[in-house]
């Protein structure tokens, strides 16, 4: 009823479609885990020649077994995005445009303004330094967290040490 | 963090995620789990195919709801009536869990006879300050009678601090007068009876603008799926928490499960939906102003603070297991002082830096907008986009010297300076601001903490691109810079920074997964920082339990709940990754804190004598021939103490916790239904209207909300008072699965924002009548800090709902959008106030008084920074033939 | 934490093509005459998409985008609820619909006595049904009244396919698995298999002029993976597996709703009708299909056809009867 007058025969396979493959193959897996929200889903990375090719959901995970939503489907995008910034930009009071600068330079200017406007404010008589802070930490990793606290409070003295969290 | 904190003992879920597929019943109230966590949602989902039943309670009917077995409609910001209503349902119908409440809570526990409730005082407590807005617990009597615990405790002694610090527990009697009975009428089962006398299913439905039958009918679905057979889980998120009432709502869950004997039980607790991938571990590490890490008080300016004994003999708990604090403080000060920390220098607790008052992100954000700020660091946060009232945020960064941005993208809060419509030219902007390339989480290593407490490692599967750095390097290098500037001062000042420990560097070659060689030499070893919170002894040996730390300097652990996850050399249970069959709590997939217990108080789980309630719910349970608590969890419990032990007579630590009591981190062992201690606002919760709400407190007529909030005056922050007529409609925030929070790592992803391409307003078709609208057009949504532009979303999944005797209209907003990135537009947390609840300093973004006008027509005129890309890569796949490549990219076979 | 992507795989891929331009002119050239070699036929595979566990998350379609590496093809809010793809096309292989149900469904309820409640039914009346021991079956909650309907959209892969049909190329084959699939390296952009296609799934990209659509992860099942969108689903309602096993597990699955009241729960596209085959990708729909946005009945368009067809050949040989006619008339002397 539903078929057609012509015949319905097979149509020959291509070169390519004979041969069609993942292209996991021969790719290095690394496991991770999604950086988005706090369900914290196992996530399997795929490299080769040193570049990421695909992250999938981890199916031996027990929070996600090998599932993902859209953003966790996103993490690759994420990564490989051309609107990345890949070096440090630096921009100068009043100015209106981004300058780029080499790493090291933006390392040791800012241990630079750390130091001075710290040693201004206790040096003005201030108990801690609570003139500079710091914003940040539950995107980051606890090793990370850890740092910046260990630093900020433990060494420099600072009071205003935040993150996004609350209750 | 204190709600489940000062009820429970830690301030963290209870349980985990999996563990949602054994609940009977499910409420989600506070939580869009379905669209914010949808991979979380699979184990509800399992549940409701298992037979239990899914409600939710939510101002707006969400993809949550739509898989939800019953939803009921509620106001923005009436989840204490609500939950109120849940309460006095299941006391007065008596359908709580009698055994579980009589041995597990405070429910006997007689309270000082001179405490007064909101019912006598009009919607206050007694001890209340109208001069300073605080509670003082001492004057009004809160004390369990005849109290001799520690009457003045850090956090409700000094009004700059909040009340995580012993993850807001506090010190009470372990062994005060009961009445077993329950009859006396000051014990806290007749307090928490009268209090919530008023809450019945109409006055109920009055305040949240669902039908009392509603009420009725939720009350009646979780108490028939408690008990020995059944367990039931609420699940929340910031729908609770961005409240100004927030920690207050959280004791309210805890009272009802509680009172259900829902607690340490399979499928039973209170499971929080945290936000980020590592909220909860950047909480335990304490990236918080008052709070050293594991959840140990920060110092205070306070005189007993002065030195290291004064500061343990005030902060440490008698009875429980926070009597072991002095242990924790001093191996964290060894862990960062090394050497240099000495009995002598009281281990370097002088270095520490007093806490002088509030310095939370939103004090800060006020004190920054008025000129006091100098520097700024911003680690992958978005302030200038996602803070609330973002616009004074913006000011803010424009009024600093310097600011530090390290991100992946130029967010809002890297190009406040140029790219911000409401700001100046870039020409009257004086920040000086650098901007660090980060690396992303697959390039580089280490450990998040997810929202059940559970470690899991992220290996580094490649190098980050150019000169993109993980943030652990950045601070690293500084670190080592600014050390290395201090190295010749000789002033004391200057002694905390010398002697901080800060050696990190690889002692092995960097290698990647595919064998080949990083080529970054100088990232840290990330390894060795988790090892150092994890802990050692002074001959460098790993700890393998926060048991073994000593308060003699012999130990040094950076974050004492974290022991035991790197146990010996070569382990790191982080990243262990095996599968248990048969053991639903899977307890070698990674590490929870504390010592891998997945669920906590699970010894409630068995009944006073150590049996399981039944068999269907059993977990852990006394095992009498071995003599030790036995079960497929790590008992949250000593492993051998019995369950008839009883503490003696003036017993301290451990030793004062009764073998029957399952909350080891409370002094006494037990549930708080009254928490005299922890909570600042009032021992139990009672409903206050949001700060800016369009009606009145018909509960508590005379006070309309939170009588402690504070507030933060001043031209750029404010507020509508409530009852407001010129903001008749009330707002709520909300989060779409397509995007993620303010939109730093959603929209410059051009897969996601196809998804979800445009800021828009969730209003219903009656509201849209009123003022003139349809769908899809433009509309301008005000508050008195700002107007946004967005499109208009009309749908019957919004409803206008009857409260106090009339209409009132609800709209959601996303909070995704801003102006920087692929798509942009209004922000809604431009429009969100500054505002504080008095015991986190929380905001109120879940809800406040909005205006919705037409126009304008032409939208918001804001342009895209970036261009959308079609193909993230338009490069081949390294090594792979033609016929492998992806079908529909650039490389395609065609 | 590291190890080798490890594939049981059934034969290799080919050999990259000789290096250099003449390789690649040589191959070119060469491309249209080649043939690959068939492989052995394997039981037919398919989705097996469950609406009534869908959350409308959408990962389906970026796990798909991502796999396939498909591009984004532009930002336009269409107000329709929460569905922002609004077709399944050539960039899109899964579109997530989102259908919203309110107040209409409950009319309509309130209509018909005795169908079920809303979620304002007095208590009273419930407690009649709860059984003694105050465990509440799930016959005393009743499906919501209000309802907002989602549904994961992706190509049917019809056991007889009409775009199959209609490719005059060759491009669109039934692979070993029994997926339609198209070819890229033979489409040639003619669109037949567009207009062929009764559910609109198939479009032309407007990045590179060919015809594309779902591969059911071709690639993916050559080495024996799960396709990326029923791998990525959260909550299972896309199922990947052999379609005689699917089916099965489906048609438990309508049985089940309708112990819990789901009364229109039914299986869309498992059995062929008398105008349509029946489909490897099928679904488990809550209400009719035209809600969904689906033919309640698909035909395949030849079916309209048939009778132009016959109509040609029909007014053909009248007209060469009637030419003839002319002529004879005409040829005769008068």
């Amino acid at each position: 009823m539903f078929s057609l007058p012509m015949s319905n025969r097979p149509q020959p396979f291509s070169p390519q479609t004979s041969d069609k493959a993942s292209r996991l193959r021969g790719a290095t897996v690394t496991a991770s885990v999604c950086p988005y929200c706090a369900v914290g889903c196992g996530q399997l990375i795929y490299t080769k020649g040193g570049r990421l090719i695909d992250i999938e959901g981890d199916p031996r995970s027990p929070i996600n077994e090998g599932t993902l939503c859209p953003k966790g489907a996103n993490a690759f995008q994420l990564a490989v995005n051309p609107h990345r910034v890949t070096q440090v930009l630096y921009r100068a009071p009043y100015s209106a445009k981004w300058e780029p600068k080499p790493l090291a330079w933006a390392v040791d200017t800012i241990a630079r303004r750390v130091k001075a406007a710290r040693d201004a404010e206790l040096s003005a008589g201030g108990k801690a330094v609570k003139s500079f802070g710091t914003l940040g930490g539950a995107t980051l990793d606890i090793e990370e967290n850890y740092l910046m606290k260990k630093l900020f409070t433990g060494g420099l003295g600072v009071l205003p040490v935040e993150n996004q969290a609350r209750i | 963090m204190p709600g489940l904190g000062a009820t429970l003992g830690r301030g963290a879920a209870t349980t985990y995620q999996q563990d949602l597929a054994n609940a009977d019943c499910l409420l989600v109230m506070g939580s869009n789990m379905a669209e914010a966590h949808p991979v979380g949602f699979r184990w509800p989902l399992k549940a409701k195919e298992n037979g239990a039943t899914l409600i939710h309670v939510d101002p707006r009917f969400s993809r949550t709801s739509a898989l939800c077995d019953v939803f009921v409609p509620i106001r923005a910001g009436t989840d204490i009536a609500f939950l109120g209503g849940l309460i006095r349902h299941v006391i007065e119908h008596d359908k709580w869990f009698r055994e579980f409440v009589l041995a597990y809570t405070n429910a006997a526990v007689i309270v000082d006879e001179g405490f007064r409730d909101t019912e006598e005082l009009g919607g206050l407590f007694s001890g209340f300050d109208p001069t300073d807005r605080t509670y003082d617990p001492q004057a009004g009597h809160w004390n369990y009678a005849g109290a001799n615990g520690k009457t003045q405790h850090k956090d409700e002694g000094n009004p700059g601090t909040h009340g995580y610090g012993h993850m807001g527990g506090g010190e009470q009697h372990p062994q005060p007068q009961k009445d077993p009975t329950l009859r006396h009428p000051n014990c806290v089962f007749q307090i928490l009876k009268r209090h919530f006398a008023r809450y019945t299913p109409e006055a109920v439905a009055g305040v949240c603008g669902c039908s009392p039958e509603q009420v009725v009918r939720v009350a009646e679905l979780l108490a028939a799926n408690s008990g020995r057979e059944r367990t039931s889980t609420i699940v929340y998120a910031v729908g609770w928490t961005h409240h100004t009432t927030g920690v207050q709502i959280i004791r309210a869950a805890g009272i009802l499960q509680l009172l259900l004997g829902n607690m340490g039980r399979p499928g039973g607790g209170i499971m929080a939906m945290r936000g980020h991938s590592s909220i909860q571990g950047s909480t335990d590490v304490a990236t918080l102003y008052d709070l050293l890490p594991g959840y140990l008080p920060q110092p205070t300016t306070d005189d007993a603070h002065s030195t290291l004994r004064g500061y343990l003999d005030k902060e440490t708990l008698s009875t429980g297991y926070w009597a072991n604090m002095p242990a924790f403080v001093v191996s964290l000060l060894k862990a960062w002082y090394g050497a240099a920390a000495t009995p002598e220098n009281e281990f370097g607790f002088g270095w520490i830096p007093r806490v002088d008052g509030d310095h939370s992100h939103l004090v800060t954000t006020d004190r920054m907008a008025r000129g006091e700020m100098t520097g700024y660091f911003v680690f992958g946060q978005n302030p200038a986009g996602g803070g609330m009232n973002a616009g004074m945020q913006r000011a803010g960064l424009r009024a600093l010297d310097w600011l530090v941005v390290a991100d992946w993208f130029e967010t809002e809060t890297a190009t406040f300076w140029k790219n911000d419509p409401t700001g100046p030219p870039p020409r009257d902007v004086k920040t000086e601001v650098f901007f660090i390339p980060a690396a992303g989480s697959p390039e580089k290593e280490g450990t998040l903490v997810n929202t059940q407490r559970l470690l899991q490692w992220h290996n580094q599967a490649l190098d980050p691109p150019g000169d993109c750095r993980s943030d652990a390097w950045f601070v690293y290098q500084l670190g080592r810079r600014l050390k290395e500037l201090y190295a010749d001062s000789a002033d004391p000042r200057d002694w905390p920074i010398q002697a901080l420990t800060w050696d990190y560097d690889r002692r092995h070659p960097h290698t990647l997964p595919d064998r080949t060689a990083s080529r970054i030499h100088d990232e840290p070893d990330t390894l060795r920082i988790l090892q150092e919170m994890n802990g050692r002894t002074a001959d460098g040996r790993l700890l393998q339990t926060f048991g073994e730390l000593k308060d003699d300097g012999s130990t040094a652990c950076g974050c004492w709940i974290y022991s035991g996850v790197t146990p010996e050399p070569g382990r790191n249970r982080a990243n262990e990754r095996d599968r248990t069959p048969g053991n639903p709590v899977e307890p070698n997939w990674g590490f929870a804190w504390p010592l891998n217990r997945r669920v906590m108080y699970n010894r409630a789980s068995a009944d006073p004598d150590g049996k399981p309630w039944s068999e269907r719910k059993k977990l852990i349970w006394w095992d009498e021939a071995e003599q030790r608590w036995t079960g497929p969890d790590v008992p949250d419990f000593e492993p051998t103490k019995p369950p008839t032990y009883r503490p003696p007579a003036g017993a301290t630590g451990m030793a004062a916790i009764a073998g029957d009591t399952p909350f080891i981190m409370k002094t006494d062992g037990l549930g708080w239904l009254y928490a005299a201690k922890g909570v600042k606002d009032g021992p139990l919760p009672a409903h206050y209207e949001p700060i800016e709400s369009p009606v009145g407190n018909s509960l508590h007529p005379r006070q309309p909300d939170n009588p402690t909030v504070r507030t933060f005056p001043g031209p750029l922050n404010p507020l509508a008072a409530a009852p407001t007529a010129d903001f008749p409609v009330v707002a709520t925030t909300f989060r779409l699965t397509e995007h993620y929070l303010s939109g730093p790592m959603s929209r410059f992803n051009s897969w996601l924002n196809e998804l979800m391409p445009e800021m828009f307003v969730e209003c219903g078709p009656e509201l849209a009548a009123e003022v003139g609208f349809a769908n899809g057009d433009w509309v301008t949504v005000r508050t008195p800090r700002a107007g946004i532009v967005c499109r208009a979303l009309v749908t019957s999944r919004i409803k206008p709902l009857r409260v106090d005797g009339r209409a009132v209209h609800q709209v959601g907003l996303p909070f995704h959008w801003a102006f920087a990135g692929e798509t942009v537009g209004g922000n809604a947390n431009d429009l969100t106030s500054i505002v504080a609840d008095v015991n986190v300093s929380m905001h109120e973004a879940k809800v406040f008084a909005v205006r919705v006008e037409k126009g304008p027509a032409g939208g918001p005129g804001l342009l895209p920074t970036k261009r959308p890309v079609a193909w993230p890569t338009r490069e081949p796949t390294p090594g792979t033939p033609p016929a492998a490549q992806p079908e529909g990219g650039y490389a395609h076979g065609g | 934490m590291a190890a080798e992507f490890d594939v049981t795989a059934r034969g290799s891929p080919a050999a990259d093509p000789p290096p250099g331009i003449l390789g690649k002119v040589m191959r070119h050239l060469l491309h249209p005459f080649r043939r690959g070699t068939p492989p052995q036929p394997q039981p037919a595979t398919g989705f097996y998409t469950d609406t009534s566990v869908c959350i409308g998350c959408k990962a389906c379609e970026v796990a798909c985008k991502q796999w396939n590496q498909l591009p984004a093809d532009g930002f336009a809010f269409t107000g329709n609820s929460y569905d922002n793809t609004g077709a399944l096309s050539a960039e899109s292989w899964r579109h997530v619909k989102f259908v919203e149900q309110f107040d209409v469904l409950r009319s309509l309820r309130e209509r018909v006595p005795g169908n079920g409640g809303g979620t304002s039914e007095p208590l009273a009346e419930r407690a009649e049904h709860s059984p003694a021991d105050g465990r509440l079956s799930l016959d005393v909650i009743p499906p919501p009244a209000d309802r907002w309907l989602m549904m994961s959209d992706v190509c049917k892969h019809c056991a007889a396919a009409p775009c199959q049909h209609a490719c005059p190329t060759g491009a669109i084959v039934y692979n070993e698995f029994g997926n339609v699939y198209i070819q890229p390296d033979i489409c040639n952009g003619c669109a037949y298999c567009i207009a062929a296609c009764p559910f609109g799934v198939i479009t032309r990209s407007h990045f590179d002029g060919h015809a594309h659509k779902c591969t059911l992860c071709y690639d993916r099942q050559k080495d024996g993976l799960v396709p990326a969108c029923a791998k990525a689903c959260p909550t299972a309602s896309i199922q990947f597996g052999p379609v005689a096993e699917l089916r099965e597990r489906a048609a438990k699955r309508v049985d089940e709703l309708k112990q819990r009241g789901h009364a229109a729960a039914h299986l869309y596209g498992n059995q062929r009708t008398e105008a349509y085959s029946e489909l490897h990708s099928f679904y488990l729909l809550l209400d009719r299909p035209a809600v969904y946005g689906l033919p309640d009945d698909p035909v395949n368009p030849w079916v309209h056809m048939r009778g132009d067809y016959l109509r040609t050949v029909a007014f053909g040989l009248a007209g060469l009867l009637l030419t003839l006619a002319v002529f004879l008339l005409a040829g005769r002397p008068a």
